[in-house]
């Protein structure tokens, strides 16, 4: 398949690894954060731990949003679509992620009418062929998916279909990468910059991670070799002293970004003042929300939300997780009251999230090794 | 059946407050409902088997008996139908179990309203799967239920098959070093369905593998009757979920090639887009096997020359370890763990 099957070839990936290996100082620990939850879906998907060298730790960054959406968003909109008269649409990300009272799939289940979409666009579709019901969509992503909310959302105002609403949980990448280099307890070498989000906001406003925190930055794409091509490309800095933002996805994601794509996103949201993340706490400018002159289609402006505050549970350990200073394994309910059947934190959740790609892909593993492994 | 004593009160393991989406989806949470609540109080022996189908012996004669329910949505999709699935997937448990697909019965639940020709379309198509299947339709019942109650129609079959002689399909019997092999190319079915939807703007040019696998099970047998151990046709979850089933019934590892996995372009694209991945992607018209080393070239041989079998693949292989998993290996030294799918698919896009 065309730009899968060259990103996959057995005989680069061995090459680009011997260059690695060829780099790494054998006498150093490296600590490379990826941000974007779907670099850690791939790293586990493809097996790349088994092909690097034990001193190259890749830690799992905040960039998977259903893992940072704090549960009393989702009980939030979900108590909005307890109206029989509303249609609660999500994407399929957010279906299994449970609120106090049970996950959307629950819900459903249990007989609100939940559906499952592919884009904003279809909600709004759906919000057209049922004139008599009111469509919320419960959105969620960094900067990769509001845009496509954005321009929904304008669609629905030229179109003035008055059934639609947006229930807005959009967050943005840069002020989280903030609070993990502001965590005390974070030692960072240096990171693997998220690629979707780069095709919007581009490689410029990584800048000051270069200049000011002095870290080496490479905007990666999703394949195995993408991701070993980008470990090359930090540690020739690190060997080098030096730190820049640097962009291996050229294919995708151009240094300016994508210009349509942010002026959407300024028309319909503006910052809020503060937003709760799952894990890392209230962080400052670190959400949108939509503008007052959208008002009509915010389900927060238009209906009463009921502003549930949920603490997570005691023992779950999802914040030190998110911000890598544990990993999944060693927090206290991985793999016995946490799984991807039964989550009690999100990070169980989406396949993006690190504790679901590691007990997917890993854990079972990391046990049969600690057996004799037969050669 | 005897009267349960204090000694044989059966243990119910499954404490759900409810049933979900999930229980019906095959894969880990059907398993708990099957093991902790059916099995324990309705299956008479001790240790169940939890095959595709029943092993029978009456009057010295070898039967497998097996019943499956089709409720699918639409009704119709590119390369198939509910009523070609219906025949179908019985025909193809019985295969898997090692036997001659010989008598089908059939239960309708109709939803009031349903167009007639809807439904004569539905007959028609299970009488032509029938005769290709060559197995025969020999009674069946019919309920109907209020509009709004049945997505149109569901569709239960029962059938009954006589064992092929000199078979003998066990997860026990399986060794290491045994060879794992697939039929064709995997996801087709689940794909076209999800696409038939019409939810995504994704159009591909996909048919459901829908057929029965019989043929293919019939000429393997020939071959290497001796030296197959095991078979399932890996419907709902996907391959996946069939060779965790496996791994975790005959305490072994599996390895699977991931280079050797035959995807079709079109399915892989879907996949890649949405999230999916293949392996997790029911199936209606392939099967896996377990065949002892010594047999797997003629196994394998049989298969490809056998009309549909012609993309067949040695999947992977049996080894001591990761005992009770699944691990999918690349060529390029990468490896991962692939685990049975909980819940139904569901897309990923953010």
């Amino acid at each position: 398949m065309k730009f899968v099957d060259e990103f996959r070839d057995p005989e680069i990936i061995n090459k680009t690894a011997e260059e690695i290996r060829r780099l790494v100082d054998p006498g150093r620990h490296y600590r490379f954060m990826e941000v974007c939850g779907g670099h850690t879906h791939a790293i586990y998907r493809f097996g790349l731990k088994d092909v690097l060298p034990a001193n190259i730790e890749l830690i799992h960054g905040p960039g998977c949003p259903v893992c940072v959406l704090p549960m009393g968003r989702i009980d939030d909109g979900l108590t909005l679509a307890k109206n029989p008269d509303v249609v609660f649409t999500a994407f399929g990300d957010m279906m299994r992620v449970p609120g106090v009272q049970g996950s959307p799939l629950e819900h459903k289940a249990r007989g609100m009418d939940v559906r499952i979409v592919y884009s904003p666009a279809d909600a709004l579709k759906l919000a057209k062929a049922n004139p008599d019901k009111h469509v919320m969509f419960f959105a969620i992503g960094f900067e990769t998916t509001a845009p496509s909310t954005a321009l929904t959302l304008m669609r629905a105002r030229a179109e003035g279909v008055g059934n639609f609403s947006v229930f807005c949980n959009h967050v943005t990448i840069i002020p989280a990468i903030r609070a993990i280099l502001d965590s005390p307890d974070m030692r960072l070498d240096a990171f693997i910059g998220p690629g979707h989000v780069s095709t919007v906001i581009g490689c410029r406003p990584y800048a000051w991670i270069a200049a000011n925190e002095h870290k080496p930055i490479v905007v990666s794409g999703f394949e195995p070799l993408d991701m070993l091509q980008s470990i090359v490309m930090l540690l020739r800095q690190l060997r080098n002293g030096e730190a820049k933002v640097e962009n291996q996805y050229k294919r995708v994601v151009p240094w300016e970004g994508n210009r349509a794509a942010l002026q959407a996103m300024n028309e319909v949201f503006q910052l809020r003042p503060y937003f709760e993340w799952r894990g890392l706490g209230f962080i400052s400018q670190s959400a949108l929300r939509i503008r007052d002159s959208y008002a009509e289609f915010d389900a927060e402006q238009r209906f009463n939300v009921p502003g549930v505050r949920v603490t997570d549970p005691k023992a779950a350990q999802c914040g030190e997780v998110l911000k890598g200073v544990l990993k999944p394994a060693q927090c206290k309910l991985f793999g016995r009251e946490c799984t991807p059947e039964h989550p009690v934190g999100a990070l169980m959740v989406s396949s993006e999230g690190s504790c679901a790609a590691y007990y997917n892909y890993e854990h079972r593993k990391a046990m049969a090794n600690s057996l004799a492994w037969p050669a | 059946m005897a009267v349960a004593t204090d000694s044989t009160i059966p243990k119910i393991r499954f404490r759900e407050p409810q049933i979900e989406m999930a229980h019906g989806a095959g894969g880990i949470a059907s398993r708990r409902l099957v093991e902790g609540l059916f099995a324990p109080l309705l299956f008479s022996s001790a240790h169940p088997s939890l095959n595709d189908a029943a092993a029978l012996e009456i009057g010295g004669v070898r039967l497998a008996m097996t019943t499956d329910s089709f409720v699918v949505k639409p009704l119709r999709f590119p390369g198939g139908s509910i009523g070609e699935l219906a025949i179908n997937g019985t025909v193809n448990d019985l295969a898997v179990s090692g036997a001659r697909p010989e008598a089908i019965v059939a239960s309708f639940v109709l939803e009031a309203g349903l167009p007639t020709e809807t439904l004569e379309a539905e007959v028609r198509a299970m009488s032509r799967a029938a005769q290709e299947a060559r197995v025969a339709i020999v009674g069946g019942d019919t309920k109907v239920v209020e509009h709004g109650k049945a997505d149109g129609m569901y569709i239960s079959t029962t059938g009954i098959g006589s064992c092929l002689p000199g078979l003998r399909v066990d997860a026990a019997t399986v060794r290491p070093g045994d060879k794992v092999l697939l039929s064709g190319p995997i996801g087709d079915h689940g794909i076209t369905i999800l696409l038939a939807r019409g939810d995504l703007d994704i159009e591909a040019d996909l048919r459901s593998d829908t057929r029965s696998v019989f043929p293919l099970i019939e000429a393997m047998t020939r071959e290497a009757g001796p030296g197959i151990r095991w078979m399932r046709d890996p419907t709902r979850g996907g391959v996946a979920t069939s060779l965790n089933e496996l791994a975790r019934d005959c305490s072994l590892g599996i390895h699977i090639f991931e280079d050797e996995i035959p995807v079709r372009d079109s399915v892989r694209g879907a996949c890649e887009l949405l999230g999916l991945d293949p392996l997790h992607i029911a199936n209606e018209g392939q099967f896996l096997a377990v065949v002892a080393a010594e047999y797997a070239d003629a196994a394998y041989n049989a298969l490809c020359q056998a009309a549909g079998g012609e993309e067949a693949v040695v999947l992977g292989e049996l080894h001591e370890q990761p005992a009770g998993s699944v691990l999918v290996t690349t060529r390029y030294g990468g490896s991962r763990i692939i685990d049975m799918l909980v819940g139904d698919p569901l897309p990923r896009i953010c």
